[in-house]
């Protein structure tokens, strides 16, 4: 029954879904997965809930930076510009 | 690539998820447009730098203060970048990307200012014990144990469907960034980095100068926690948080 010791379990699968996802498993890790999926139910929904996690998490804001830093920023930028073009005035 | 694994891909990408900045993101993206946004700067257009720092900025700041804590520090830094970015642009050969090589000037100046102000462990020594934590990505509860007579560590309290609209709720979404922003550091970035602003994991492992490996890992860990927390929100009766 060497077969049945080959196969993941659920507790297994859930700790290898990330490097399912990022294709970083090896083909016979890949092939065990994708069997255990198969006749899985259950681990095809927890796969579901990750993929949602996933898509969700994408409809995040993206933080903007705040306006101080930003003004500095482009200062900085500004004052490059103008010793670039005008290399004796600066400073 | 089996075709259940290329369902399961298809599935996980597109779909109606429409980034926020799209529009700028193309503007900035790969190709001719990076061609000519180097161009622009080289030339000192302003209107090119404001747009990179719209894109940037935000993120360089805080990939910062994961070397550096003090925030005005931090800033120093990101301001540091831009110069030696400015000053270096006309030698950027577009061998890697804009952002790649942005990041990799800010992780490299970032690192010698955190060294200076004797932050003693380097990021990348904490970045890899985390990683290395052993931690499940579930209450071991979820499953059988290896006793059990016919289905060891399988499921005992399977994972239930999740209504598809209420997970894109506000408040759902709200409960997903207040989990993201109780992560450990390490795990909150990768998360942030990869789900929320869409990097390839190359250019995290690159910005945060880790291993693959361990991109992965923290990416693991951070997925697994805003799962459950979604699980304790949208099934209580199933996962009482």
């Amino acid at each position: 029954m060497t077969q049945v010791l080959d196969d993941i379990t659920c507790r297994e699968l859930v700790e290898l879904v990330t490097g399912y996802l990022e294709g970083a498993l090896s083909d016979a890790d890949r092939t065990r997965f994708e069997e255990h999926l198969e006749i899985c139910g259950a681990c095809r929904t927890y796969i579901e809930q990750i993929r949602l996690t996933i898509e969700a998490s994408g409809q995040l804001t993206e933080e903007a930076l705040e306006p101080s830093a930003r003004d500095a920023f482009m200062d900085a930028f500004r004052d490059w510009n103008r010793s670039r073009s005008n290399p004796g005035t600066s400073d | 690539m089996s075709s259940l694994a290329a369902t399961l891909r298809l599935r996980g990408l597109g779909r109606e998820y429409r980034p926020r900045m799209s529009w700028l993101k193309e503007r900035l993206g790969r190709g001719d447009t990076e061609t000519d946004l180097v161009e622009r700067l080289r030339d000192g257009d302003e209107q090119a730098f404001s747009d990179l720092v719209d894109q940037h900025g935000a993120t360089m700041l805080r990939v910062t203060r994961l070397y550096v804590r003090d925030r005005a520090v931090a800033e120093e830094v990101v301001q540091e970048t831009w110069l030696a970015v400015l000053n270096g642009i006309d030698s950027f050969a577009g061998r890697s990307t804009l952002k790649t090589w942005i990041f990799r000037i800010l992780a490299n100046r970032a690192k010698t200012r955190a060294e200076r102000e004797g932050r003693s462990v380097p990021l990348s020594a904490i970045l890899a014990t985390d990683a290395a934590t052993g931690e499940p990505s579930l209450d071991p509860d979820r499953f059988f144990g290896l006793d059990h007579p016919q289905r060891p560590f399988h499921w005992a309290a399977r994972p239930r469907d999740w209504p598809h609209d209420r997970v894109l709720e506000r408040e759902t979404l709200e409960l997903i960034q207040s989990t993201i922003d109780m992560l450990p550091d390490t795990q909150r970035e990768v998360i942030r980095l990869r789900d929320v602003e869409g990097w390839d994991p190359g250019e995290v492992a690159e910005a945060l100068e880790i291993s693959d490996g361990n991109q992965r890992v923290l990416l693991h860990r951070a997925r697994s926690k805003v799962r459950a927390a979604l699980e304790s929100y949208l099934d209580p009766e199933l996962s009482p948080s």
